[in-house]
Order: structure tokens, then C-alpha cells, then sequence
């Protein structure tokens, strides 16, 4: 038996430190894998708490969540990519302009 | 000291000292192989928390897909190194300051001050039954059905999305 409590401090450990690497890395797509550490934190935390409380609910939105990281995956790199075509890096200090 | 308390604090170990890695690495091939193990170590999270269903949705969709699709573009770009250059120098020292600050608070709200001592159950063999499997997709297709199919929506837009996006290019330069 492990406290409940354990899970989701490691979650907070980890959302800790995908925001650290969205605040303090430049490169576009490590910024990017910061915000999925981010989601998978989240997660982390919904299906510990699913299983306390004995229900489903948790994993289902932990599944909703896995699907809209897909999505927003599929976007961003996307992106990335347009932006590399415009600007030929993907640092994302260079990308202060709305034009294309 | 229990079994599953063990195998808890190693695979926490694994999760954080993955992710500190991903952080710190310098070249992005590294860092999203450094992801996919932290997403591995994530599943076996949740078969030790009795989600087996989310574990396989977590290897196949995160470990599998996902990061096939960062390494694809990572290799299509060929970013594997960024030379710094930053716009504010006080940022990194900033970031570190406020993420260090987010983190104690969030350990300490949950840790000191949390009023449950609720334990997770153990796991247990009548988790991984299709009957855990048929409960878990009758409630997904009653009571959750309308995010499922706004969930479904989202996909398509998210698909027509990328081949607009990819494909807007193609055009101009005919």
C-alpha cells in the first residue's frame, strides 16, 4: 500500500519540471515534449486518485487526455515545421512576429 | 518497507531522473528517447495503479505514436543542436527560481497539509479481468458519451488541421 499522497507529489515533481523546461528552453520542440511531461503528470494524478476512489471516471479522463495530446500533437509539430520553413531554425526567441 | 512501496520509489526514481534528463540534454534525439522511457515508467504507473487499459492507451498513443512523430520531424529538420541564444539573460535563472518555488509549494500543500492519509489500493488480479475492461467501456460509452464523440471531432479537426497546415506551402511555390 502506498499513500496516495506519494503519486501525486511525484505528479507535481514532474509538472514541475515540464514547466521548467517550457520556461527556460529555447528550442521549440523540447519546449513541446515539456508540455506533454506536463499532461502526463496531470494524468498521473487522475488515475491515482481513479483508483482511491475506487472509480473509472479518473482513467477516463486520463484517456481523453491521451487523445487530446495526440490532437494538439499533430498541430504542433505542424507548426514546427512551417516554422522552420520560414525561419530555418526552430528557436523559439526568433519567433516574436505574427508575419509569416 | 512493503513490495510496492519498492518498486514505487524505484520507478519514481526512473520517471524523475528521465525527465531532469530530457530537460538537460542538449541534443533533441536524446531528449525525446529520454521522453519515451519517462512515458514507459508512467505506464508501469498505471498498471501498478490497476489501469491496465490506460498503460496500453499510454504505450501505444504516448511511447509509440507520439514520439514517433517527434523523431520523425526531429530527423526531417535536422535540429538536433540549438547554439543559445537568448533573447533575456535573466530568463533561465528566473525559470529555475519559480519552478523550484512551484514544485515546494505543490509538494508542501499535498504533503503537510493534506488532511487524508488515503492509501492506494494494492494491486490485484481482479483488476486485469475483461470484467474491470467492460465495466470501464460501458461507462466511457453512457456516461461520457458526448466527450467521447466531441474527443472524435477534435481528431478530425486536429488531422484536416495538419494537411492544411503541411499543405498550404505546396501551393504557393507552384
Amino acid at each position: 500500500m502506498v499513500s496516495v499522497n506519494y503519486y501525486v507529489a511525484l505528479s507535481a515533481i514532474l509538472f514541475s519540471i515540464g514547466a521548467l523546461g517550457v520556461l527556460s528552453r529555447r528550442n521549440t520542440l523540447i519546449v513541446f515534449m515539456s508540455i506533454e511531461l506536463m499532461l502526463n503528470a496531470a494524468n498521473l494524478a487522475f488515475v491515482a486518485y481513479a483508483r482511491t476512489y475506487d472509480t473509472f471516471s479518473g482513467q477516463i479522463f486520463a484517456f481523453f487526455v491521451i487523445a487530446i495530446a495526440a490532437a494538439e500533437v499533430a498541430i504542433g509539430l505542424a507548426l514546427v515545421v512551417e516554422i522552420y520553413k520560414s525561419r530555418n531554425n526552430v528557436n523559439i526567441d526568433d519567433v516574436n512576429s505574427l508575419h509569416g | 518497507m512493503n513490495s510496492e512501496l519498492i518498486v514505487f520509489l524505484v520507478l519514481s526514481l526512473v520517471a524523475i531522473a528521465t525527465a531532469l534528463g530530457m530537460l538537460f540534454s542538449r541534443n533533441a534525439v536524446y531528449a525525446a528517447l529520454f521522453l519515451a522511457l519517462n512515458f514507459v515508467a508512467v505506464a508501469i504507473f498505471y498498471l501498478l495503479l490497476g489501469a491496465p487499459f490506460v498503460a496500453m492507451a499510454q504505450i501505444t498513443v504516448y511511447a509509440g505514436a507520439i514520439m514517433v512523430l517527434f523523431l520523425f520531424v526531429i530527423m526531417l529538420l535536422g535540429v538536433k543542436d540549438l547554439e543559445p541564444t537568448r533573447a533575456l539573460p535573466w530568463q533561465k535563472p528566473l525559470a529555475i527560481a519559480l519552478s523550484v518555488i512551484l514544485a515546494a509549494e505543490a509538494t508542501y500543500v499535498l504533503l503537510a497539509k493534506a488532511r487524508t492519509t488515503m492509501m492506494v489500493a494494492s494491486p490485484d488480479a481482479s483488476l486485469n479481468t475483461m470484467e474491470s475492461l467492460r465495466n470501464l467501456s460501458v461507462m466511457l460509452f453512457s456516461d461520457y458519451l458526448f466527450p467521447f464523440e466531441v474527443t472524435s471531432i477534435l481528431l478530425l479537426v486536429a488531422m484536416i488541421g495538419a494537411i492544411v497546415l503541411s499543405h498550404r506551402n505546396k501551393k504557393e511555390t507552384k
